[in-house]
């Protein structure tokens, strides 16, 4: 495993209707501001588990970790501009994806 | 069924499209059934996704960054008002309210659920209409010219071929897991608006010395992160071998085409590897040895299908329009309209229209519902019911009289649809980018946008002239970048998104990657170095000369440096 540098969110998207979706304290959330944080190495590796464990279950796709950075509000936000993206929907339509429904 | 089964559209509308007869009809709905079934195995847990992956990508079903997206095939750009209907509707009913007419002729809804596919595939099957090879290894969606039947520089109409050809590759079972994704493109006029060049196999509709009508085979173009210019393999294969050389053709790629690496997998890299004398020596021994009878060419098939696209009743008109003459003169701006988005036509006193969707500012190829209802009521009104798409990402109407236009102009300008700038700076062909594609590096939707503001001014956008700008947000170059006058790549550098700029691409029978300018540069810079390009090609161009034909003129190397020392100033580049 890659040497653990910043605070992780799991990412995966819906099966059924290809929403992306983060993993939160109860379980997939749509609002990344819910998601849970690892902290190191080991907490990284309990979340990637728990997504392989929904892949299996069928009802995720394409889990991955994305490094995020912690808000003064206690917000991950990505530090890529392609997870950027995905928490909030397509830049040039701010009528759709989460953006649209105050998600983000 | 006949071509002009008048049970099956309106009364003031005849088709000339291709009509699925019951074989077509029966197969694709079988194959939404079989796709259903998938889908609800999925769903309860009894297909994994790598299981499941090739049934989705079987019906043109991707997972993308945002959500599913369903690419649907418009075979050769055709389709008719009908059909256009149903698009509206799928997109009001499954998805946002819009869809994205893509380089390929096809269109993409960006926000399908994967539980509304079957139904979304079945309401297309009601209107003849499917998602098969849309994607995946196998010979896809066959494009051609948009003007096809209707250009005057035209030998012979394309799309009867590219039917032939649709029903030949369709479930091929030799074909359907070749190596790499494999595209055919036709063009049957002087000038080539297919861009088969870079294509994997591009046929040009010639005739001989006889005069018997054939086809001009061009192989291993393509673009993505390998751009080659197809070579010419054959100069003339006569219209009974067609089927049979291209699968000489295949043959030989599915024997000695690279499967060790999928970015080496394409004909383009064996044609490149091996040389195209190579190539062409094993595809000649391989015709020459083939038992040709099972390929059977059928001329009265060939007949068959031919008779779905003559030319529709057009009347016996006056070569010009006095009405439209006037109506010119008394309104510039229809006026201006005519003089970009209107081009020639075969048949006296009628036109072809291209409607652009790239509006200033706009999103390049995306049309709302609205719209789609707005192209598919005009062109029955004005166009006997039957639509293109261009590989521009822009909507033809075929047949329009010119005594028309003026109405034709005033319902389009209602709908936003009326935006004169057809080959025009702001005619940007443009890939989804980072704004929905997962494998995209860069957003480039946004860069076209911020270029098309910048040149926003059409009577500015005119006096530059044509101008190809076209951008991708990969090197999988959906956004044809390579072939633009000016392309335009989105990559990654240093965790943020960065341009490479290039000139001279040229996507018809002059056929040319574009050259790199420089080093890449940031978002914000874009327009400003376009700018720059494009004021030192108007300081420097001769009288009458394109973009294009000037950059061939002074060469590569001026246009680059004037950009170092304009980057001294602080272009950036
Ligand atoms: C967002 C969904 C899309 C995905 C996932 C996608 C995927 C790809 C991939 C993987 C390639 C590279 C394959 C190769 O080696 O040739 C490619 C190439 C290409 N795609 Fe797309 N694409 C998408 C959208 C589009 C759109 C919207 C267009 C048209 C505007 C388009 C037209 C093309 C073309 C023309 C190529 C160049 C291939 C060649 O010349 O060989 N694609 N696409
Ligand atoms: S060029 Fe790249 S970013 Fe653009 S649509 Fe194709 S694969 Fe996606």
């Amino acid at each position: 495993m890659a040497a653990f540098k910043h605070p992780q969110i799991l990412l995966a998207s819906s099966l059924a209707d290809g929403e992306v979706l983060f993993l939160g304290a109860a379980g997939w959330e749509r609002d990344h501001a819910k998601a849970r944080v690892a902290r190191d190495a080991g907490e990284a590796s309990a979340l990637e588990a728990f997504g392989k464990a929904e892949i299996a279950a069928n009802r995720v796709v394409d889990v991955y970790l994305a490094d995020v950075e912690i808000g003064a509000d206690g917000v991950p936000t990505p530090l890529h501009y392609r997870e950027k993206m995905r928490i909030k929907g397509p830049s040039v339509r701010l009528d759709l994806g989460k953006q649209a429904s105050g998600g983000a | 069924m006949t071509a002009h089964d008048t049970t099956l559209t309106r009364p003031n509308a005849p088709v000339t499209t291709y009509r699925y007869d019951d074989f077509d009809a029966a197969f694709v709905k079988e194959r939404v059934a079989e796709f259903r079934e998938q889908v609800r195995r999925r769903l309860a847990g009894n297909l994994t996704e790598d299981e499941f992956r090739p049934f989705r990508l079987m019906n043109g079903l991707y997972l993308q960054l945002h959500a599913y997206m369903l690419r649907v095939a418009i075979p050769y750009g055709t389709l008719s008002a009908r059909q256009m209907r149903r698009l509206a509707d799928i997109a009001d009913k499954y998805d946002r309210g819009y869809g994205h007419f893509t380089t390929r002729q096809n269109l993409q809804y960006n926000w399908p659920k994967l539980v509304d596919t079957p139904d979304i595939l079945e309401a297309l099957a009601e209107v003849e209409m499917h998602a098969i090879q849309t994607s995946g290894n196998c010979i896809r969606n066959v494009t051609a010219d948009h003007f096809a039947g209707v250009a005057p520089d035209e030998i012979e109409d394309p799309r009867p071929t590219a039917e032939f050809l649709r029903q030949w590759s369709s479930a091929h079972p030799e074909f359907s897991f070749l190596p790499r994704k494999f595209k055919i493109a036709v063009t049957g006029a002087a000038h080539d608006r297919a861009a088969v060049k870079v294509h994997d196999i591009g046929l040009a509709l010639v005739k001989n010395d006889a005069g018997e009508i054939g086809y001009q085979v061009y192989v291993g173009g393509g673009l993505g992160r390998t751009p080659f210019v197809a070579k010419l393999i054959r100069d003339f294969v006569a219209r009974a071998d067609l089927l049979a050389y291209l699968e000489a053709i295949m043959r030989v790629y599915n024997r000695f085409g690279r499967r060790d690496n999928k970015y080496k997998a394409r004909i383009k890299i064996l044609v490149h590897e091996k040389g195209i004398d190579a190539v062409r020596e094993a595809v000649e021994a391989e015709f020459a040895g083939m038992d040709r009878a099972v390929f059977s060419y059928d001329p009265a098939e060939f007949e068959r299908i031919a008779a779905y696209f003559t030319p529709p009743p057009y009347e016996a008109l006056p070569a010009d329009s006095e009405k439209l003459r006037a109506a010119r003169v008394a309104h510039p701006a229809f006026g201006n309209f005519v003089e970009v988005n209107v081009a020639p036509h075969k048949a006296p006193g009628y036109a072809i229209v291209t409607v652009s969707l790239k509006p200033v500012g706009g999103i390049p190829g995306d049309a709302t519902s609205a719209q789609m209802r707005v192209l598919a009521d005009a062109s029955e009104r004005f166009g006997f019911g039957e639509l293109r798409i261009s590989h521009e990402q822009n909507v033809i109407l075929p047949h329009v009289k010119q005594d028309d236009l003026f109405d034709l102009w005033k319902l389009l300008d209602a709908a936003g649809l009326a935006t004169a700038n057809a080959g025009l700076v702001s005619d940007i062909i443009s890939c989804p980018g980072l704004d929905y594609c997962s494998l995209a590096t860069a957003r480039s939707i946004p860069i076209a946008q911020a270029i098309s503001k910048r040149f926003a001014d059409l009577s500015r956008q005119r006096r530059i002239g044509k101008l190809g700008i076209k951008i991708s947000g990969c090197i999988n170059a959906c956004g044809h970048h390579h072939v633009g006058a000016i392309g335009i790549l989105g990559l990654e550098k240093k965790g943020q998104e960065s341009y490479q700029i290039t000139l001279g691409g040229d996507p018809t029978f002059s056929a040319n990657v574009g050259e790199l300018l420089g080093p890449g540069v940031t978002a914000e810079q874009v327009p400003d170095v376009i700018e720059h390009i494009v004021d030192f090609y108007l300081a420097e161009r001769q009288e009458g000369e394109s973009f294009i034909e000037t950059w061939r003129r002074i060469g590569h190397a001026r246009f680059k440096d004037v950009l170092r020392r304009e980057g001294e100033d602080g272009a950036g580049i």
